[in-house]
């Protein structure tokens, strides 16, 4: 079985205030692990973003617990979880999020300057890192000046670079055409199998389903199904089994 | 080298317009503070001219005299009381009052006159560029500011006026004397003086002294103000100081230059404040993309810290440039704006500190970015 780089137990989230007061997850377990793409699906609403969130020390639970690495969420200060963020996981976004002013080199030399990694160093890992994407000619060029699957790529590539043990995708392929989406799902299974990370993909998305290595279901805050390519992974959660 | 310059410079410069508009604050703002601190030190320069070029160790002075061109004057019997003291070298009295210029064409023009025994040389008119100021001392003779040609109706040296109905020929020219008042000054000799003020032989505006080298000063003030009664002894840095305190505080010249200069601070610092803000207004989502990566709040603050650097170099770069040719403009006027490299020094200090403050707000608003926001677009 492989390291657990994520854990998350009983975690349940309660957004919103008064009578618009929604309760997004309800009682969610679930851990991610070295070496593993996991799809995270369901349909909108079903609390796949807020368990996202969550994973990504974005928000915190309103109960439960999430471990990243080890280290407990529970507590920690928007500071904290920064630091939590900085040190252990890397984002891709779907709608990319890259710097418009910055080189598509700068963009992911980023990543690694708000780590404290300056210079050369990080100016060839960046390079190195854009190679891994098959960007690395397109190192000078600015987001405008590139398509969307090789901005989402720059994306990816920004991060991948400072080497975090989870790298967290949103809806990466939703707007992308099916080549480059299958492109992009290719570099996050790569990720995942060659460069041992954990990689969660969010996505509502039918043809990544076959990058997945374990797929999980969430319906109205609930784990529903979860299946594996293995069959000692596979499990359904304690609320599913409980039902509704 | 760290990529927080790089990304302060592409948010400023990626929108030129609103740049260049920040950086007119900015030398709109340094040059206001710059030209009305430069009248400061001009005009406190101008108002102890006269100190600063006359040969003294210490001022006798009437009691309460609040700066050169007071009016009161003293009993000129006290110069033989000062000479007495053992450690003074000599004791020249000085006689300045205001008089009456007459031009040609019969309209009258205010001069202030400065008279001192011409055997001494307690305050002789300096930067003489033409004539001879021993002419002084024959009957009528004067000594003014070729800046003043126009004001006093001549055309240079040998020039015919009147000095309260008595005839007067300018027998010297100087070059750079130039009242802060606008009323020239005129340089005469001592007996002419009461003449043309209208002091009487046994009263002066202030005595003037010399001390022997190697004197002790702070015992000779004191032995001095032993024999002068009720006038004061001041030594030439507290006549300076007095003097300027007068001119600049006293009559509210200094207070209204100072507000010149806070209203340039303010205006600066809003301005600079409101398109720091907005720029950073316009970059949220980069700033939450940053913080949702995992920077450190204080990165952040760094990035927006530098883009008010460099707006702060900028600006002052053009000021400074603005500010030097004002300087060279101004350098012969009557009140020329005089910028020393302490206040170039204080000035890049304040610009720097009102753009740095300016983006305390932009930081407030930073603060409350939710990184979040990154996953709802």
């Amino acid at each position: 079985m492989n390291e657990i780089v994520i854990e998350a137990k009983e975690v349940k989230k309660t957004l919103g205030k008064g009578a618009g007061q929604v309760q997004a997850l309800r009682g969610i377990d679930c851990t991610l692990r070295r070496g593993e793409l996991t799809l995270l699906m369901g349909p909108s609403g079903s609390g796949k973003t807020t368990l996202l969130l969550i994973l990504g020390c974005m928000l915190t639970p309103s109960s439960g617990t999430v471990s990243i690495c080890g280290t407990s969420t529970s507590n920690a200060d928007t500071e904290a979880l920064a630091r939590i963020r900085r040190d252990h996981i890397g984002f891709v976004f779907q709608s990319y999020h890259l710097f418009p002013t910055l080189t598509a080199a700068q963009n992911v030399q980023l990543a690694l300057d708000i780590r404290g990694e300056y210079g050369r160093a990080a100016a060839r890992k960046a390079r190195e890192a854009l190679g891994l994407v098959g960007l690395e000619q397109k190192a000078r060029s600015r987001p405008g000046g590139l398509s969307g699957g090789e901005q989402q790529r720059v994306a990816i590539a920004r991060a991948l670079v400072a080497n975090p043990s989870v790298i967290l995708a949103d809806e990466p392929t939703s707007a992308l055409d099916s080549d480059n989406g299958r492109t992009v799902m290719r570099i996050l299974a790569e990720t995942a199998h060659e460069r041992d990370r954990a990689v969660l993909v969010v996505t509502h998305d039918p043809r990544v389903v076959p990058f997945g290595d374990r797929i999980i279901e969430i319906e109205d805050g609930i784990l529903v199904n979860e299946t594996s390519d293995e069959p000692d992974r596979l499990r359904l959660p304690k609320a599913a089994a409980s039902g509704p | 080298m760290s990529l927080v310059m790089t990304l302060a410079s592409r948010n400023l410069f990626h929108d030129r317009l609103r740049f260049i508009a920040t950086l007119v604050g900015i030398v709109f703002s340094v040059v206001l503070v710059m030209i009305q601190m430069g009248l400061f030190l001009g005009f406190g320069r101008m108002v102890t001219t006269m100190i600063d070029h006359a040969n003294a160790d210490l001022w006798v002075l009437p009691k309460g005299a609040k700066c050169f061109e007071d009016p009161s004057l003293l009993d000129v019997k006290l110069r033989d009381k000062v000479t007495s003291v053992d450690g003074v070298a000599s004791v020249v009295p000085l006689v300045i009052g205001f008089s009456d210029w007459r031009l040609d064409s019969g309209e009258m023009t205010p001069v202030l006159i400065i008279a001192t025994d011409l055997k001494d040389d307690a305050l002789l008119p300096w930067n003489v560029v033409e004539g001879d100021v021993r002419e002084l001392s024959k009957s009528g003779g004067v000594a003014v500011d070729r800046s003043y040609f126009d004001r006093l109706g001549i055309k240079g040296l040998g020039a015919i006026a009147e000095i309260r109905g008595r005839r007067v020929k300018v027998v010297a020219l100087t070059d750079g004397i130039r009242s802060f008042t606008t009323t020239p000054y005129v340089f005469v000799d001592l007996k002419n003086a009461r003449l043309y003020t209208g002091t009487f032989p046994n009263r002066a505006s202030n005595l003037s002294i010399r001390l022997k080298p190697q004197a002790n000063r702070a015992e000779l003030i004191e032995a001095i103000r032993a024999q002068v009664g009720d006038a004061e002894v001041l030594t030439s840095d507290e006549f300076r100081s007095r003097s300027r305190s007068f001119w600049l505080f006293g009559t509210g010249a200094g207070a209204a230059l100072f507000a010149g200069a806070l209203l340039g601070v303010i205006v600066g610092t809003v301005i600079v404040a409101q398109t720091l803000y907005s720029s950073t207004k316009d970059h949220l989502s980069e700033f939450a993309t940053l913080r949702a990566m995992g920077s450190s709040n204080n990165y952040i603050y760094s990035v927006i810290i530098y883009q008010a650097l460099l707006n702060a170099v900028i600006g002052f770069i053009l000021a400074a440039a603005i500010g030097y040719v004002v300087v060279e403009m101004t350098a012969k006027s009557a009140l020329p704006i005089v910028i020393t490299p302490w206040l170039v020094a204080v000035l890049l200090a304040l610009t720097i500190v009102m753009c740095v403050s300016s983006g305390i707000v932009a930081i407030i608003r930073v603060v409350r970015i939710d990184p979040v926001t990154v996953f709802m677009r």
